[in-house]
């Protein structure tokens, strides 16, 4: 089972090796890391998608705490968040593709940032399941390269990560 | 004010009185600084034996141990020593020189990556970058080791920052770290519940780890058991905790652990886990226990509670607080015919005895009169290997503690250990206990012993083979002896002489106690080399 985890940490250096340390150290398996500043200029924010049980969730948890730079750990729960992932879908394209292609991404809401003759060049912002959707849908037409995203996620509602209680 | 003078103010303003170290070019400004400090250096000879000295100094002043090296070797030579100490919990800041700012990353003389390199052993460590955040840092430092669950904090800073000058000296401010607030009141209801838990308990038993003492809880930990007449049974970092002759303590439990102690695990239900992380060792299935019998378990660090073995009652807390509590609320005695039956084993096995040996020191006979001819505060230094589990087993603490490296099991840790214990306490007796493998791997150590004018005594258990893997091949690898023959180590008695230290080398039981005489009659260096069996086993 997939958790996604919302990590704070205090912006400084060496903060991401000691999270992806701790996490090859323990044997715990991430699925996908994305990193950014937030409000506050002192603290990141790490959104991980752990694969595993609600054992290795706790541990993995209980150790992230320990870490002296982590303020804040919230495992998400299923359905009280908006989970994102970004993708860049480079398409090649034969004179009579070009038409379904767009199609495609205007049905899947994904928007073309560039064209050339052979080419369309796809951004998808959208839940790492639809990104799924609209590789397979893509593939029949040739995907020249990939490049996506970690998960990041933001809980439903009015409250700030940091008021709320994990 | 430059960056060195400020990292040896600090020091002081810490009231550390004595540092293990070692050093070379990228410490050299502080080396410089220390000239003008009351601050006294030691120099071991080699660098893991620093942080191992710092370890035994911590332990002994209940406070933080500090080490220093210099960068490149002198910080790798340290891994060993850090790691030992994160293993065990022991608050440690651990002072290295890196190469300059602006030099890092390139490779240069002696250049490596020491709080990369030292991440997975320490609680936390800084690369300082400005000679202003010295005293931030040093002060931040300092509070992590000690506070919660301790462990080893590591400062690099590079050989420029500490020529740099430090514009404002500021050690008053407190330290106020956003994200390490370590939670020390365990929680009532938690309390609450394991009170209840205890007194419907019909087979309890409590068992006692290194946390005790990091939690200086002893007093606590008495109290507990004696006001519910509580079975007690302990880690190898736990021995002690509770005298070793206190009636209610049925010894050591594990693999190496003793059958009373590992009897009344089995039959509990309910046992109470006390600042022990239930490492293999002490607990080899540990969802057998879970399954049998009530968990609850006491420890500073949450991640700890639930990691080996499942908890009913997790209580996240200072032991000193949370035993505390329990013994104020605890209102009944477990039931006496359990008790009986626990400590009347206890007995049994205690009375049993040992056939003494033909022209070797028979060593568990042998610890036992030895410590019991001890003060009783004395502080015996264990190493690892047979002579390891000889004392934890056998060694009879009173006030005093047994220091042995638990958790790593780092070979060579009682020599520096013991010189570290003494420099903390001058006035305090301290054995260091090894084998003839372990002695070797410290008896460089000798110098800085004889160089520090400290009473330490040293008791080699010499049989010519590493016993434990030899013990562990002939049980089970077919008796294929393999890479355990000592041959070729010298004349350890002529080795202390060398150094101008007494040494005397003794083959019985009796010859054993009257060279301890000897040995006890003053505060100088001593060696003794007891002859044991190569062919002995370990319990
Ligand atoms: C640094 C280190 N290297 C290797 C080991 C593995 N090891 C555990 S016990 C032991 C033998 C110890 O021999 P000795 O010091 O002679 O003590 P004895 O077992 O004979 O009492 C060894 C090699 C270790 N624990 N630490």
């Amino acid at each position: 089972m997939k958790y996604t985890m919302s990590v704070l940490v205090t912006n400084q250096p060496g903060v991401l090796s000691k999270v992806a340390g701790l996490f090859s150290r323990r044997g715990f398996n991430i699925d996908s890391l994305a990193v950014g500043t937030t409000e506050d200029p002192t603290v990141s924010r790490m959104t991980i998608v752990v694969d595993g049980d609600e054992y290795i969730v706790e541990q993995v948890e209980k150790q992230l705490n320990k870490l002296i730079p982590v303020i804040k750990v919230k495992t998400l729960e299923q359905g009280s968040h908006i989970p994102r992932t970004l993708s860049l879908i480079k398409v090649s394209v034969s004179a009579g593709q070009r038409a379904d292609i767009m199609r495609i991404s205007e049905l899947m809401g994904a928007r073309i940032v560039d064209a050339t003759r052979t080419s369309l060049t796809i951004e998808f912002s959208d839940t790492a399941e639809r990104a799924d959707t609209l590789e397979t849908l893509l593939k029949p037409y040739g995907i020249r390269e990939i490049v996506r995203t970690g998960t990041i996620a933001i809980e439903k509602g009015a409250d700030p990560i940091r008021k709320t209680q994990t | 004010m430059n960056g060195a003078q400020a990292m040896v103010k600090c020091l002081e303003r810490e009231k550390i009185r004595t540092i293990f170290g070692y050093p070379g070019a990228a410490i050299c400004p502080f080396y410089d600084a220390l000239l003008d400090s009351k601050v006294h250096h030691v120099l071991v000879r080699t660098e893991q034996n620093a942080a191992h000295a710092a370890s035994g100094y911590a332990r002994t002043t209940g406070g933080v141990g500090v080490c220093v090296a210099t960068s490149g070797p002198g910080a790798t030579n340290l891994l060993t020593g850090i790691a030992s100490a994160y293993m065990d919990s022991i608050p440690l800041v651990v002072i290295t020189g890196q190469v300059k700012s602006d030099l890092i990353g390139r490779d240069v003389f002696q250049e490596a990556d020491i709080t990369g390199a030292a991440e997975p052993f320490t609680k936390h460590s800084y690369l300082v970058t400005k000679a202003a955040d010295l005293p931030r840092v040093f002060k931040e430092a300092f509070y992590i080791a000690a506070a919660g669950r301790p462990g080893p904090v590591l400062i690099d800073i590079p050989v420029d920052i500490q020529l740099h000058t430090v514009p404002k000296f500021d050690y008053d401010t407190p330290v106020d770290i956003l994200s390490y607030k370590p939670s020390v009141q365990g929680h009532p209801l938690q309390i609450k519940k394991a009170v209840t838990a205890l007194m419907a308990a019909k087979r309890p038993v409590l068992c006692a780890g290194g946390g005790v003492f990091s939690a200086k809880a002893q007093k606590e930990l008495r109290a507990l058991v004696e006001a519910f007449d509580l079975p007690t049974v302990c880690t190898m970092m736990g021995v002690g905790a509770l005298p070793s002759a206190h009636p209610l303590n049925l010894g050591m439990l594990g693999s190496h652990g003793c059958v009373p102690a590992n009897k009344a695990i089995r039959d509990a239900d309910l046992v109470v886990m006390a600042g022990a992380r239930v490492g293999d060792r002490a607990v080899a299935a540990p969802n057998q226990v879970a399954g049998r019998a009530k968990i609850i378990h006491i420890d500073i660090d949450p991640a700890e509670i639930g990691k080996n073995m499942a908890a009913h009652i997790p209580i996240v807390g200072d032991l000193k607080q949370v035993l505390g509590a329990l013994a104020e609320k605890i209102e009944e005695k477990a039931p006496a015919e359990w008790v009986q039956v626990v400590t009347d084993r206890k007995k049994r096995y205690a009375a049993k005895s040992i056939d003494p040996l033909d022209k070797y020191v028979e060593p568990k006979t042998f610890l036992r009169a030895f410590s019991k001819r001890l003060e009783s505060n004395a502080v015996v230094c264990a190493d690892v290997g047979q002579n390891q589990i000889w004392c934890a087993n056998n060694v009879e603490v009173r006030e005093g503690r047994l220091f042995t490296s638990g958790g790593m099991g780092t070979m060579g840790y009682s020599i520096p250990c013991a010189l570290g214990v003494k420099c903390a306490d001058p006035k305090r007796r301290v054995i260091a206990v090894c084998g003839d493998g372990s002695f070797q791997m410290s008896m460089m150590e000798l110098a800085t012993i004889c160089q520090e004018q400290k009473g330490v005594k040293i008791i080699v258990m010499r049989n010519g083979r590493l016993g434990m893997v030899r013990e562990l091949q002939k049980n089970h690898y077919n008796e294929a002896y393999s890479g355990v023959l000592l041959d070729g180590s010298p004349d350890f008695v002529k080795i202390a002489a060398a150094y101008g230290i007494r040494a005397r080398s003794v083959s019985s039981n009796e010859e054993a106690m009257a060279a301890v005489e000897e040995m006890l009659a003053d505060d100088q260096p001593y060696l003794l080399e007891c002859v044991v069996p190569w062919d002995y086993p370990s319990l």
